[in-house]
């Protein structure tokens, strides 16, 4: 009996042997178009956020030349970097020969090269949300700016990074939980949305000199600001998020140049492209009463001061889509990109539109498709 | 809606109606506390039972590497925990893959409840004073019990020690130092003490601290490799318990108090350049209950159970600690009453009809920002007719659940009435086998939770319940050798199929911040249970159990024939599980032998590499000695293979560890 308990044992060890190793995660990859006749873009990587606290941010490139999507990159491109690339993939850019990816609950910006997505460096920010550029400097706004006695009125900053050695050099505090930016005239203004004092959102713009690196104003705006678009006129476009309940969600104006707010578009807006004239936006709002979304797809001519559309896909494919949330426009073919986060558990879809709105292709992403930057050929 | 509302009323007239007629007929004995007595169930045996049931108890449940009650139930068949890894960390239980919420959790008969959000940490429970654990599918085996007894599509019976004293003692001392790897700490001590003839009185209490500190490996085939150490994971708790314990005539009663304060940390999700949080929780949690149970000539027995529960929570996650955190300063207190009278009446010796009815308050306050500050008022009743013959034993029951919220701010989830059957059916074909066929249909719901309902922002009062239904069939064998090594053998096997329909989960809407409540999803499982239990006798003095569980579960998402991963399986089920059990005495000796298989899941319903999970297994091994004087040490290395594993994705598992206990026991 004794012998068989031994065997037993044995059988198990042999068996726990056995266990294979944790998975190398492989790009995948999938033709979905034609290759494109346009030789200026490359093409362009999409960040998917990823689940909070999942660990699965990743990284897609669209390669125009062969019309070839890869999925999933990094991890097999970078083997060697512990835990792929992070928690939350907040936003994306590319600056020189640089990839830039803001990793919100990894608390880093990730530096790839443009071309390869091999990785180069990386700096921490901690709680950092998006990042911007101006002579030869990453900016990139944090939540994490300097603990206050009241520890609800904690503000955020912005760092100011060094974008050949990666050292961070200069900090400023700004409003509450600092949202996207945008650089003009040698200032920078921020967004500030105040999203962890609900219902004491912010409601400013802080407006930072670049020379000195110091708030120089704050500009009022509306409540829960987020996105920060700059079109060919100086004129800054800002969303602002409501509160959820009865204030919805609309677009503000301000002009550089006065920094004042010059107009209120009456459109919702989860997020802007600018492209030429026309500012692209989409909104999707949820309603409790009536457990549906209201979404809308907006084209804004910038210098007509006017709505084109509320809906710029034509053919009706819009119904496929349960949550958009990533939008580009093609820099040179003007198509149009949006993504679907689905259920932010699965992986979403990526829809490419002709200029005019008709679906030309469709492929699956990672989970939560967010973030769109377009590689131009040298 | 009218009708609706009339019904409700009538429900509630009906509960409280039953519940006078049950203090009028027990009027002279409501002075005293009452007792629901569980060692009459507990000796049955496991193949008697009508439900499929699995059980650990006295000393195979003590033999088991385990810290906690959920560790235990790993060895069950049919049933996930999920394990945030370490001594502190989450550990709730899934039966079935019906999910957590649909789990009733009684703690010596009466419900442990959590209104807010509906799961229970049975990591919490410590084996320390624990007489058996027990799930049932479907329901417990009775028809005489309370109507919540009725309500859940699983449940989980911790029985805690009853007194039982040596023949001329009257008390006993029991104490037990354990000390681990991860700084555990963990000094118990139980005192036992005969008042008079009729009355037992209990005392317990323990203490554990943890660090919560252990290594942990992540090695990607061809990639990277490291190693760091679990932090924040520490954690100081003390329960302590007070039991009286009556007898009278033709009944018994049961009183009892209990007592947890804790604090922890929360290890939280190990992700890229974050390997550690610094956010905390303290918890207290104070109940009182008592039951009574007696016979009044052949025809009626009552049962009457009644408790006070206090939960008191304090999140608090600290910018100071952690840069990147968010300043969140969290209390939230929860009340619950609960009365509950059962009634059995003896129609024919072969036939019995129960009616119970239960009332249930419930009150969550919490210091959120338009906090709705919930009240729930819930009346259960329920039928039952109970039939046994020689060879037949059949039960059938309706229960009948009527919800009436209340809202301080927010708009209340309304009233709700649901009636649901169960039928449970054991036939025995030939006399001189011990040998049954088994079935049961049931269909049972959960109440949206105060959280699903009325959480700042989530929360939607307009959800329905979540549903299921399970049908379940299945064979038990037994029997008995009286000479030959193999000295007993039992086995059961179920087949099972339930559905999880208006699945209550979170919905995204328009940004990352902002999810919301709905009854989206639907689940359908098929399963199949086997659960086989030996005796051996291979030479003198040498004594041997072995117990073998296997669980095979399809549990698909169903929810959207368009979706393009509709009908993969749910997060975190493998396919295949199960565990091994080998207990070898020799006189004084005691070697334990227990491993653990999970196959491999995914843990999303995309059922694709990025999600997928490897399957793990653990081995753990103990050995014990004891001595005459009452005195018992015990050795335990868990994890002998030092894998490295994960339960849920992102929180790591220890890797090999050790326990020593040292047990004192003294009867005067």
């Amino acid at each position: 009996m004794k012998e068989q308990v031994l065997y037993f044992l044995l059988l198990l060890v042999l068996f726990a042997a056995c266990r294979g190793e944790i998975p190398l995660i492989q790009e995948e990859e999938e033709n979905v178009s034609p290759p494109s006749g346009d030789k200026t873009v490359a093409g362009f990587y999409l960040l998917n956020e990823g689940n909070m606290g999942s660990n699965k941010a990743s990284l897609d490139y669209f390669d125009s030349s062969k019309g070839q999507y890869h999925r999933n990159i990094y991890a097999e491109r970078n083997p060697s970097i512990v835990k792929e690339l992070g928690d939350v993939g907040n936003d994306i850019a590319v600056y020189g020969s640089k990839l830039y990816a803001v990793i919100n609950c990894s608390n880093y910006v990730e530096v790839m090269d443009a071309r390869t997505a091999k990785h180069i460096g990386s700096f921490e920010v901690q709680n950092c949300r998006y990042i911007t550029f101006g002579k030869g400097k990453a900016y990139v706004s944090s939540y994490a700016g300097p603990v206050q006695i009241d520890p609800n009125a904690r503000p955020g900053k912005v760092v100011e990074v060094d974008t050949v050695n990666f050292q961070i050099q200069r900090e400023v505090t700004v409003g509450y939980q600092p949202e996207e930016m945008v650089i003009t005239d040698g200032k920078l203004y921020v967004a500030n949305s105040g999203g962890y004092r609900v219902p004491n959102y912010d409601k400013t713009i802080s407006v930072i000199d670049l020379a000195s690196f110091t708030e120089t104003k704050k500009i009022n705006v509306a409540i829960n600001l987020h996105r920060m678009r700059l079109d060919n006129y100086g004129n800054i476009y800002v969303t602002s998020r409501g509160d959820y309940y009865d204030v919805h969600s609309n677009v503000y104006v301000i002009n550089s140049k006065t920094d004042l707010v010059t107009s209120v578009l009456d459109f919702p807006a989860n997020e802007l492209w600018v492209h030429g004239d026309s500012l692209y936006a989409y909104s999707s709002e949820f309603s409790k009463y009536t457990n549906e979304y209201t979404v809308n797809y907006t084209i804004y001519d910038v210098k007509k001061r006017k709505v084109m559309t509320k809906n710029f896909i034509t053919d009706g494919s819009d119904k496929e889509i349960d949550i958009p949330y990533a939008l580009a426009v093609h820099p040179v073919t003007s198509e149009i990109f949006v993504s679907d986060a689905k259920d932010y558990v699965t992986p979403g879809r990526l829809y490419c539109f002709s200029p005019d709105g008709k679906q030309k292709w469709t492929v699956t992403t990672g989970d939560i498709p967010a973030h769109i930057v377009f590689l131009m050929n040298k | 809606m009218v009708i609706k509302q009339v019904i409700t009323t009538a429900g509630f007239a009906l509960a409280f109606l039953l519940m006078g007629n049950s203090a009028l007929l027990g009027q002279s004995m409501l002075d005293s506390i009452q007792r629901l007595d569980e060692v009459v169930i507990t000796a049955d045996r496991v193949v008697r039972e009508v439900n499929p049931v699995q059980r650990l108890d006295g000393a195979q449940l003590q033999r088991l590497s385990s810290h906690s009650v959920a560790d235990a139930l790993r060895y069950f068949s049919g049933l996930q925990i999920k394990d945030y890894g370490g001594v502190g960390g989450l550990k709730t239980v899934n039966i079935r893959s019906m999910g957590t919420n649909h789990v009733g959790v009684f703690y010596d008969g009466i419900e442990l409840g959590n209104a807010q959000n509906g799961t229970i940490d049975l990591g919490r429970f410590s084996l320390d004073n624990m007489e058996s654990v027990t799930l049932y599918n479907g329901q417990k085996s009775a028809a005489f019990q309370p109507a919540k007894d009725f309500g859940s599509a699983g449940s989980v019976y911790l029985q805690s020690r009853t007194p039982v004293f040596e023949e001329r003692k009257a008390r006993l001392l029991k104490a037990t130092v354990k000390t681990a790897s991860f700084d555990v700490i963990n000094p118990a001590v139980l005192w036992e003490q005969k008042l008079n003839e009729t009355t037992n009185a209990s005392v317990s209490a323990e203490y554990m601290h943890t660090s919560g500190r252990y290594k942990f490996t992540y090695r990607v085939k061809d990639g990277y490799d490291t190693t760091a150490v679990r932090q924040n994971g520490d954690v100081n708790a003390l329960r302590a318990e007070v039991g009286l314990y009556g007898k009278m005539d033709d009944g018994h009663w049961k009183a009892k108090a209990y007592l947890y304060r804790s604090e922890r940390g929360y290890p939280g999700a190990v992700v890229k350049n974050k390997f550690s949080h610094e956010d905390r929780q303290w918890d207290t949690n104070v109940f009182t209950q008592g039951s009574f149970r007696k016979d009044f000539g052949g025809f009626y027995s009552m049962l009457l159970n009644g408790k006070y529960a206090y939960d008191y929570l304090h999140y608090l996650s600290d910018p100071t600690k952690d840069e990147s955190a968010m300043y969140v300063d969290n209390r939230y207190r929860q009340q619950e009453v609960y009365l509950s009278s059962a009634n059995r009446f003896t129609l024919l010796s072969c036939l019995e009809a129960c009616l119970s009815a239960d009332c249930q308050f419930n009150l969550l306050d919490a210091n959120l920002i338009n906090f709705a500050y919930p009240r729930r008022h819930t009346a259960l009743t329920v039928a039952a007719l109970s039939l046994h013959t020689e060879r037949w034993k059949v039960q059938a029951s309706i229960l009948g659940t009527f919800v009436h919220d209340v809202a301080k701010y927010d708009e209340a989830a309304g009233n709700k009435t649901e009636w649901t059957p169960s039928a449970v059916a054991s036939f025995q074909p030939w006399k001189e086998h011990d040998f049954h066929l088994r079935a049961f249909y049931k269909r049972i719901f959960r109440m949206p939770t105060l959280n699903d309902l009325y959480y700042t922002f989530i929360g939607n009062v307009y959800l329905k319940p979540e549903y299921t239904h399970q049908y379940n069939i299945g064979v038990t064998y037994s029997k008995r050798f009286d000479e030959g090594v193999l000295r007993r053998i039992e086995w059961q096997t179920d087949a099972y199929y339930n559905e999880v329909k208006n699945k209550i989960v979170a919905i995204p809407s328009s940004n990352f911040y902002r999810w919301t409540m709905l009854n989206f999803g639907e689940v359908r499982i098929k399963g199949v249970d086997v659960a086989v239990h030996t005796d051996w006798l291979p030479a003198n003095d040498w004594q041997l159990i072995g117990r073998l569980n296997y669980t095979y579960q399809r549990a698909q998402d169903v929810t959207d024939r368009s979706d393009p991963y509709y009908g993969g399986q749910i997060p975190y089920i493998p396919r295949h599980s199960g565990s091994a059990i080998l207990n070898l005495t020799y006189r004084r000796w005691e070697a334990n032998y227990s491993f653990i298989y999970t196959g491999e899941r995914y843990s999303s319903r995309s059922n694709i590499p990025v999600n997928y999970q490897l399957s793990w297994y653990t081995s753990d091994l103990s050995f014990a000695r004891s001595w005459k004087g009452g005195w018992k040490v015990t050795a335990e290395v868990n994890n002998l293979l030092n894998q490295q594993y994960e339960v849920v994705s992102s929180y790591p598992m220890p890797g090999i560890n050790f326990r020593l206990t040292a047990q004192y026991t003294l009867s005067l």
